[in-house]
């Protein structure tokens, strides 16, 4: 001990995590340059005198935003659809993620506590609910929202469903990740004293998780708003679909106008996010 | 039998071994303060006693029944019967006093019980009492991350008070009590087990602690047990070499590792007495 603290000089000549960064550094720039290359990313090209006087005579037709009574009437509607559409999305999301979650969070697994009867059981249980999360948030939800509206017809009840099952995947992930980045000893503790899983669950993971999961869901919330969009130009319905028939007719006031509307959810999402983060602090 | 370990061993996933032949056996109701230096086995001991770590290597008896033999439904079933402290209180800050004691009994209590505590506590009266046998009942509705770290250490006692288990492990209960609050909670943790006739194991740092509230002394060293024997018959000659990686000094409450001087006040400890 004392020998070791008196010649510092050998032991300490160098940091052992000192090649190791270096190394990664390289390598992250090895690989980063050729993808840029690839996704021809070339930002100067935007500063060019002839794309630039493109881009000013497609925003000019931006200003001012249309104020039409029977439009923003028209917006109002969509307004609600979409909302409709992103929070039922999200509920049925919700419906599918938490059970999955549940079943693919390991901090909760009794069988791993020894490792006692069933621990590979448990495993299979856990990885298949793992895999079913990745096949839901595979596919992109527009282009379920595709597939479903030739099902289902035009209309938001497909991008109800779209929303439900992409993010439905995404959710369960985000769940069970943030479950496990929690202080897990308090629900391994109920655990060892024989409580079940979901009473662990509630008493020892959620107390620790509950802002982080709140803040999140409502995060995704306001991403299924955006979604609903995009979804809206395949047919789905709400906002998106509005603003598909503005830029077809080249209307820009009618564009800025449903721009600056999705700008006020996001903000109300925001709002909504925090003032939850307050409740459960 | 409250548990029988039969030539124990366990070496854990990074390759340290952490147990090696323990072979140790108590009855209902007995005290046993199991002690040694840091790194001695004492907590891989105690995890193996609440059927948290299975060991590699002998056989374990607890409660009267093989843990590791049994099915999922029974091994929950017994392990609603032993309560263990632990030496980070593993409660959530967020949580209330009252529901965190109230956990305690999570592994008997069906799960719409348990649901609906969350909404209105299920048994105010019965965490009250058991905070109030540390000194802690005006403090029902505080929430846990008010509490100071010796506060905490005892609610979570409490929590194992309010289980009622059968067979109660504690590692290093009072590890951030001051010496008489250390006493009073060993006095409420020796009280409860004689009143529920419930077996208690508590590792302890503090010598002169395990030599007063415990009848019978367990000396760990490198993860064997060296002695297990009544702490009337326990010698300093023992206590030095269970110590010897540490200087040979047995460390008492409060005096941190390197106590020369306060020995001396420990009666129990005073070579002159044994």
């Amino acid at each position: 001990m004392t020998t070791a603290l008196a010649s510092p000089s050998s032991a300490l000549a160098r940091d052992p995590a000192w090649s190791a960064r270096v190394g990664g550094f390289i390598a992250f720039g090895v690989v980063m340059w050729p993808l840029l290359a690839w996704s021809e990313f070339r930002p100067w090209l935007l500063f060019d005198l002839q794309s630039l006087a493109a881009m000013r005579g497609f925003l000019a037709g931006f200003l001012p935003p249309s104020t039409a009574p029977d439009f923003l009437a028209l917006l109002a509607r969509s307004t609600l659809e979409t909302l409709a559409m992103a929070t039922a999305g999200m509920a049925l999301a919700f419906v599918l993620a938490a059970p999955l979650a549940f079943v693919a969070t390991r901090a909760l697994s009794i069988s791993r506590i020894g490792p006692g009867p069933g621990v590979w059981r448990a495993i299979i249980v856990r990885q298949s609910a793992r895999f079913m999360l990745t096949v839901l948030r595979a596919v992109p939800e527009v282009v379920w929202a595709l597939v479903l509206v030739r099902a289902l017809g035009l209309g938001p009840g497909a991008g109800v469903l779209a929303l439900g099952i992409a993010y439905g995947g995404l959710l369960g992930k985000v769940y069970s990740e943030i479950l496990e980045s929690t202080d897990t000893q308090p629900a391994r503790a109920l655990l060892e004293a024989g409580s079940g899983r979901l009473a662990a669950l509630l008493y020892g993971l959620v107390p620790g998780a509950a802002q982080e999961l709140a803040s999140y869901t409502v995060y995704r919330w306001e991403c299924a708003v955006r979604a609903s969009v995009v979804m809206g130009f395949v047919g789905a319905g709400g906002l998106g679909q509005l603003m598909d028939q503005s830029m077809k007719m080249l209307n820009g006031g009618e564009a800025s106008a449903i721009l600056l509307t999705f700008l006020a959810l996001v903000l109300l999402a925001d709002g909504i996010s925090a003032a939850l983060r307050r409740a459960l602090a | 039998m409250a548990f029988t370990l039969s030539g124990c061993g366990l070496v854990h996933a990074n390759g340290h071994r952490a147990l090696e032949q323990v072979t140790l056996a108590a009855a209902q109701g007995e005290r046993l303060a199991v002690i040694g230096a840091s790194g001695a086995g004492k907590t891989t001991l105690l995890r193996v006693l609440g059927a948290s770590l299975k060991p590699g290597e002998g056989e374990v008896e607890l409660l009267g029944s093989a843990p590791w033999r049994l099915a999922p439904v029974p091994l929950k079933r017994l392990r609603a019967r032993i309560g263990t402290i632990h030496q980070q209180p593993p409660i959530p800050l967020r949580l209330r006093v009252v529901t965190a004691v109230l956990a305690g009994r999570l592994g008997q209590w069906p799960l719409w019980r348990a649901i609906a505590s969350l909404v209105y506590p299920a048994d105010m009266a019965g965490a009250q009492a058991a905070l109030a046998q540390l000194g802690l009942a005006d403090r029902l509705f505080d929430r846990c991350d008010r509490l100071s770290g010796g506060q905490l250490q005892r609610v979570g006692i409490a929590r194992v008070l309010y289980q009622q288990p059968a067979l109660m492990l504690a590692d290093e209960p009072v590890s951030s009590l001051d010496p008489t609050l250390a006493d009073q909670t060993l006095a409420a943790l020796v009280a409860a087990s004689e009143r529920d006739g419930a077996t208690l194991v508590a590792s302890l740092h503090a010598v002169d602690l395990a030599l007063k509230w415990f009848p019978r002394i367990v000396g760990m060293r490198s993860g064997r047990v060296v002695f297990d024997l009544p702490a009337s018959r326990v010698t300093p000659q023992m206590l030095s070499a269970l110590y010897a990686s540490e200087g040979g000094v047995p460390p008492v409450h409060g005096a941190g590792q390197h106590a020369h001087d306060t020995v001396a006040t420990s009666p129990a400890l005073q070579p002159a007495h044994l």
